[in-house]
């Protein structure tokens, strides 16, 4: 009976541990915040910062300087705020491609969902061609791309048997396919399209808006929720699909409306982003060595780990070699990966 | 009445035939054998009875029920299945693995009786003192356990196993098996297990059915089945079967090494 007792308590203490993890992570995204705000040739203070964004929020309750609330409202917070969205949704997307796949390495970029996005808007820079036209070209065409390989991925799946090996197969033909069609389109393109489609692939936050925020805020609070509904199936899934079917999972309904979800997330976060790798693939991994798989926490968890990563790395790639600001793409990969090296040679149960 | 029963089940891939003909029951409190060669259509045969593959004729009735007219969850609260090698890719510990065997009843939360259940179904199986550790540091047969584990907190009736002892060696092989046909008379659960260790099939269950290409060849008691007629047969191989212990077991012999009088 004592042992009973133990074993309890030590899942109480589990779960106290993730809660803690989650809340450590909102703390440290709220100060973030409030630091990348301040980023810029404007100077001001963090506290500063913070009245600013409150002020916008309860114009009678809070004063700011005119100008800090001017430049934060129109100019910064939009794009701090882009990139929590964009992290926090990248980093969903790749828990729950790497876990209805069970493959670590599976993630928007491993399956080709980037590439597709990638082609897309090489034919749109470099064939003026699109779904629709003026501002709305190169994401259109990143975002329909996308979706298709996804539909593609889904349908060679779908032909030869859903099972998460065909699913990984079939988005490591597709990102070939599609790195051959962008290839061709910067062969025959001229040196400017080739640099606009180059630049495209780094990925940066620079262009966000506050329309492009209210998309993606509304496609990451349409589809986040759901996720974490149903994060039971989702938990029997990583484990199998003859598991998850035993434990009366709808597997091949799941694995498709799982893949899809991630592909829109993606697809509505990379449009406008340009490819930022790295944090659908490592946001996951450092969530699950710090506190397990459980997607009720997992999904949440890394979410937010993803969101702190693209932060992080674009308020450096903002300050480092400022007034030039670095793609974050490549920043995230120069602070990601060692650190990522770091936890994975210091914890063997990755 | 028997708890689970099929009838004249066949099935095919595509238009190659992998079952056909094949009919069984199982009593509460009864462990049957799947036995048969690589290839003649055991594991097909469990998915077929746990409704994850869709039978061309016959059917499987599981209290009274045909498993095709039940949803997946429903089919998932009578009938636990356990796949061959399962729980090798798992990184969450035994308390949250076993846990999940609740899935079928949970909605989002955990509460403080499926918690219970869980302790409860650890301590059935000796898991206790490994109960916060990950499953991808236990040993095969502590694994096995585990899965098994999972499957109770399922509180089916019945449980399909596939080769649950493939991997393990003879200490855990029994272990497992013992576990199993404890828990089937102790508390009236069905359990269907394929097998490939006849000597293990016949000390531990308590029917036997030989499968040999996609069709039933022979079910019975052990005694019954497990002879040297039917290993020649299905399996093509020459053997003595001895019967000097409680069950039955069978001793292979090397093609022209078979001396008189053994």
């Amino acid at each position: 009976m004592e042992q009973n007792v133990v074993i309890q308590e030590g899942y109480a203490r589990l779960k106290k541990t993730r809660a803690l993890f989650i809340g450590g992570l909102l703390a440290a995204l709220v100060i973030l915040v409030g630091i990348a705000v301040t980023l810029g040739s404007a100077d001001f203070t963090v506290a500063e910062s913070y009245l600013a964004i409150l002020a916008g929020l309860f114009p009678g309750t809070f004063t700011a300087p005119e100008m800090a609330e001017i430049i934060v409202w129109d100019y910064r917070l939009h794009r701090v705020l882009f990139a929590v969205c964009a992290g926090f949704g990248l980093a969903v997307a790749g828990s729950v491609m790497q876990g209805i796949l069970r493959n670590p390495l599976a993630s928007p970029f491993t399956l080709g969902v980037a590439s597709a996005a990638t082609t897309g808007a090489s034919i749109a820079i470099v064939l003026g061609a699109g779904v629709v036209g003026g501002d709305y070209l190169v994401i259109g065409n990143a975002f329909l791309f996308a979706l298709l390989a996804a539909l593609a991925i889904y349908g060679m799946a779908r032909y030869r048997g859903i099972g998460s090996e065909t699913m990984v197969l079939a988005g490591i033909a597709i990102m070939y396919l599609f790195s051959a069609v962008t290839s061709l389109l910067q062969y025959v393109g001229s040196a400017e399209q080739l640099r606009a489609v180059v630049f495209w692939t780094f990925g940066s936050v620079d262009k966000s808006t506050w329309p492009k925020l209210a998309i993606v805020s509304l496609v990451l609070a349409c589809t986040i929720p759901y996720l974490l509904y149903r994060a039971w199936d989702l938990n029997a899934l990583a484990e199998g699909d003859e598991v998850a079917a035993g434990l009366g999972v709808p597997v091949e309904r799941s694995m498709i409306v799982f893949m899809m979800i991630a592909s829109l997330i993606t697809a509505v976060i990379i449009c406008f982003t340009g490819t930022i790798g790295f944090i659908g693939l490592v946001a996951p991994h450092i969530t699950r060595m710090a506190i397990g798989g459980d997607f009720r926490t997992l999904l949440p968890a890394s979410g937010l780990v993803g969101a702190l990563l693209l932060l992080g790395a674009d308020s450096v790639a903002r300050s480092v070699l400022a007034p030039q600001v670095l793609p974050v793409g490549i920043v995230t990969a120069f602070l990601g990966v060692p650190f990522f090296i770091y936890l994975f040679m210091h914890r063997r149960d990755a | 009445m028997p708890r689970l029963s099929v009838e004249d089940l066949s099935f095919s891939y595509r238009d190659r035939r992998v079952l056909h003909g094949v009919t069984f029951s199982v009593d509460a409190g009864e462990v049957l054998g799947l036995v048969g060669p690589n290839g003649c259509g055991k594991t097909t045969l469990i998915r077929c009875v746990d409704g994850m593959l869709t039978p061309d004729g016959g059917r499987v009735m599981l209290d009274k029920r045909a498993i095709r007219t039940m949803h997946r969850r429903e089919v998932a609260q009578a009938m636990a299945y356990v796949p061959q090698s399962a729980g090798n890719r798992t990184a969450a510990t035994v308390f949250e693995t076993v846990l999940m065997g609740r899935r079928p009843y949970l909605n989002w939360t955990v509460n403080r009786t499926d918690e219970e259940k869980v302790v409860a179904a650890l301590d059935a199986l000796d898991l206790g003192d490994l109960a916060l550790r990950k499953v991808g540091e236990l040993s095969g047969g502590e694994r096995q356990r585990v899965m098994i584990a999972r499957a109770l907190v399922q509180e089916t009736g019945a449980i399909l196993l596939d080769e649950p002892t493939s991997n393990l060696d003879v200490c855990h092989q029994m272990g497992v098996m013992e576990v199993l046909r404890g828990l089937a008379e102790e508390k009236g659960l069905s359990i269907v297990i394929a097998l490939h260790d006849l000597n293990l099939a016949a000390t531990y269950c308590h029917r036997l059915m030989v499968m040999k290409a996609g069709a039933v060849y022979g079910y019975g008691a052990p005694d019954e089945v497990l002879t040297e007629e039917m290993l020649r047969a299905v399996y093509g191989i020459e053997a003595v079967v001895k019967r000097d212990l409680a069950a039955p077991y069978m001793v292979p012999v090397r093609s022209g090494s078979l001396r008189g009088g053994a």
